[in-house]
């Protein structure tokens, strides 16, 4: 099955692309892309009129929970791959907190086993960088990245040793293994619950304080300095955390960095009817922090937008705030939020899609986040105008727990292609 | 006059004529304790829950008494938080309790926030009796009716709140209550146990005794959490009361006719010296005595009734 699209934008930052142009995918690649390709529909050939719609190279979101092995109830492999061609997304890579925890061979097998089942999205396991996330020794690291591992975390639960961080990012360089940082001192956030401040304090809500994430961001940044490794920090959320990244940038080593849309849209205010769904770590910060992490992704500080996408049940949520679960869904209201930041006028298209494409290829090291002649079809082609709104009883998840519902939204990812597959669809009668 | 509202949330979503009304309906009330036969029909066929998450003798026996004294039928339920995070969750016992279509749910819960998750579950009236380190709506109106009935109004007083600040409910809605009613409020406390921001709420911040305290017309104590201790909030008990603990010395610096509370139970000796518990100034007792008729005037308000 061959398919054309016709009269798009094609925006696609890995070769400088911006323009209204055709594409042609065949055998699951991309095989031409030219101002005009003359073509007839056939029963070999579906061709997509695709008029004031951009097509991006397939967005990548390199922080999901998928919740299998262990909390299926929650979210499944493939209701979470189903919930990522929805939102536009053609690849994911999801964190070993999983029960039991993703630090060995037959679980990462597992995982990229049951993915090619469901068919939909690109699934990336990350690895444990420690035995049970336990923080004490190393898991098998070379093991795992033989049965697909492509980076390595312990996403949840900080490396509080930074000795064995030390090792971690040694160890992983040398296999070629990106080391995705969760930045906390537990100390520090010991009992928190939300950010630390004024609405805490009025809230009466321990809170937990910027200093629990920049402490660490400093400790990571000056090891990866030392071993000369690099070091990716995930889902930053302060102002302090950016400074310290954007100066290690500056002084050449080599460090990435991340952040969640509710980090950039939203901030502690939103906390005072103690809503749940807004419970998340690290915790939703003051607009000045917010001020500060889209200033950051604006000027590259920030090289990506990734969800952390973390589903949870009803009944991990609708309880007192101090006992609910942390996290929020993501993966079905992320590119709009990414697209309002461009209404904003904080990132350009281009910026946009290389935050959530073209980046997180390259710290990955996948060869995706491209629409180059020859690249996997790897497609996301979204309607930039298009308003909807947020309704988590139609979300493919399996969890519900968005702060974004009932929110007005504009832009949404009409088809997906994964492989030179249409995976999600809103243009099929 | 009646109260626009479902719920007693927190002192925060209270208006000044809100809280005049409460008071000024609490005040009718007070003389019904003081009868031969201390009970009016008002609240006959009213079914009232108490339903206690965290020990607490003194706001739930107050409830109790002011619900019979208003010939309310007054349920008590003293569930164990833990067993609650094992077993049925609030939601589950809210949905129950609500099949059993009583009047009013007095909420205490060692979680902030946990009786506004109860109101919004159920149709009934939810007063707040206490959550975690936010609001302790009645423990602040029945302070500020005692403060009313001693110094005749709250314009132009200095009110000291003392002692552990953070983890204090009873601080928040004082604070919130008081500056409303137009008094000036003053915290002190280690510095380990103020909050981040505080200043923000609108009260000086003090991390000595003695500048709160010096030409207050209120000092209000707070009780010290012994179990803080371990926390490496303070380095012990006897450098905390040698400090923070208002007795016969440092109690000059306030005005003369200053009067001394303390939400209760006291830990004598710790932030109260016994002489100070007991002496002239204290009117620690008046605020058990209007603890009563605030909580009477609630269950009236609450439903329906006008003053």
């Amino acid at each position: 099955m061959k398919i054309l699209l016709k009269g798009g934008r094609i925006v696609d930052p890995s070769q400088n692309l911006d323009g209204k142009m055709d594409l042609m995918i065949e055998d699951g690649r991309i095989v031409e892309i030219a101002k005009e390709i003359k073509k007839k529909a056939s029963s070999e050939l579906k061709i997509y009129e695709l008029p004031g719609m951009i097509v991006a190279p397939g967005l990548i979101d390199m922080h999901v929970h998928l919740r299998e092995p262990g909390y299926e109830y929650k979210e499944t492999i493939l209701t979470g791959c189903e919930a990522a061609v929805a939102g536009g997304f053609t690849s994911v890579a999801c964190m070993p907190n999983t029960a039991p925890i993703n630090d060995n061979r037959s679980i990462t097998e597992f995982i990229i086993r049951k993915a090619a089942e469901c068919g939909l999205a690109n699934v990336y396991p990350l690895a444990a960088i420690s035995k049970d996330s336990q923080g004490v020794n190393l898991a098998e690291f070379s093991e795992m990245k033989d049965a697909g591992a492509i980076g390595l975390s312990d996403d949840g639960k900080p490396v509080t040793n930074a000795a064995l961080m030390r090792r971690a990012l040694e160890y992983a360089h040398s296999l070629g293994l990106p080391v995705i940082s969760h930045c906390e001192d537990t100390a520090l956030s010991a009992g928190g619950l939300m950010n630390e401040g004024f609405v805490a304090t009025e809230l009466g809500l321990r809170g937990i304080p910027n200093s629990a994430e920049d402490v660490m961001v400093a400790r990571d940044v000056i090891l990866a300095g030392y071993t000369g490794t690099a070091v990716h920090i995930c889902h930053v959320s302060t102002k302090g955390a950016a400074a310290i990244i954007g100066k290690a940038k500056k002084d050449g080593i080599k460090v990435t960095a991340e952040t969640a849309p509710h980090y950039f849209t939203l901030s502690d205010e939103a906390l005072r009817d103690y809503d749940v769904n807004l419970k998340v770590n690290p915790p939703l910060r003051t607009e000045e922090d917010r001020t500060a992490i889209r200033a950051a992704l604006a000027d590259g500080t920030i090289d990506v937008i990734a969800t952390d996408h973390a589903p949870h049940a009803r009944t991990d949520k609708e309880v007192e705030f101090e006992y609910a679960a942390s996290g929020m869904i993501g993966l079905e209201t992320s590119l709009a939020l990414g697209l309002k930041l461009v209404a904003e006028g904080v990132l350009t298209i281009s910026q946009l899609i290389e935050k959530m494409s073209v980046n997180p290829a390259r710290i990955l090291n996948l060869p995706k986040g491209t629409l180059t002649v020859g690249s996997d079809a790897d497609i996301t082609v979204f309607d930039p105008e298009k308003l909807w709104s947020v309704d988590t009883a139609l979300f493919r998840s399996k969890s519900k727990n968005s702060p974004f519902q009932g929110w007005q939204m504009k832009g949404k990812a009409l088809l997906t292609i994964v492989g030179g597959d249409v995976k999600y669809s809103e243009y099929e009668d | 006059m009646k109260l626009a509202k479902k719920d007693i949330l927190g002192i925060k979503d209270l208006s000044v004529e809100e809280i005049n009304l409460i008071l000024d309906t609490a005040e009718s009330f007070v003389e019904i304790s003081t009868r031969e036969i201390k009970k009016v029909p008002t609240l006959r066929g009213k079914t009232v829950i108490n339903l206690f998450f965290e020990a607490s003798t003194r706001t739930r026996t107050s409830f109790e008494i002011a619900g019979k004294r208003l010939s309310a039928d007054t349920i008590n339920i003293s569930a164990s938080t833990s067993s609650v995070v094992k077993g049925e969750t609030l939601v589950d016992t809210a949905r129950n309790l609500e099949a059993m279509n009583p009047d009013i749910i007095v909420i205490r819960h060692s979680a902030a926030g946990a009786p506004h998750l109860l109101a919004r579950m159920i149709r009934q009236s939810v007063i707040n009796a206490g959550d975690g380190f936010h609001e302790h709506p009645t423990q602040a109106l029945l302070d500020m009716m005692t403060i009313r009935n001693k110094k005749g109004g709250f314009g132009g007083l200095k009110v000291a709140i003392c002692g552990d600040i953070a983890h204090s409910r009873v601080a928040r809605s004082n604070i919130y209550g008081l500056k409303k009613m137009g008094a000036k409020v003053a915290v002190a406390g280690p510095a380990t146990m103020m909050p981040r921001d505080m200043d923000k709420m609108g009260v000086e911040v003090h991390y000595h005794l003695e500048e709160a305290i010096t030409d207050a017309d209120i000092v209000m104590m707070l009780r010290i959490q012994t179990e803080r201790q371990n926390q490496s909030i303070f380095p012990s008990l006897r450098e905390y009361s040698s400090y923070f603990s208002l007795n016969k010395r440092n109690i000059g610096l306030a005005k003369k006719d200053v009067i001394v509370m303390h939400p209760g139970p006291v830990n004598r000796g710790v932030e109260l010296s016994p002489d100070i518990a007991d002496g002239p100034y204290s009117v620690i007792l008046d605020q058990v005595t209007n603890g009563v008729a605030v909580r009477m005037a609630l269950l009236y308000l609450v439903t329906g009734g006008e003053s």
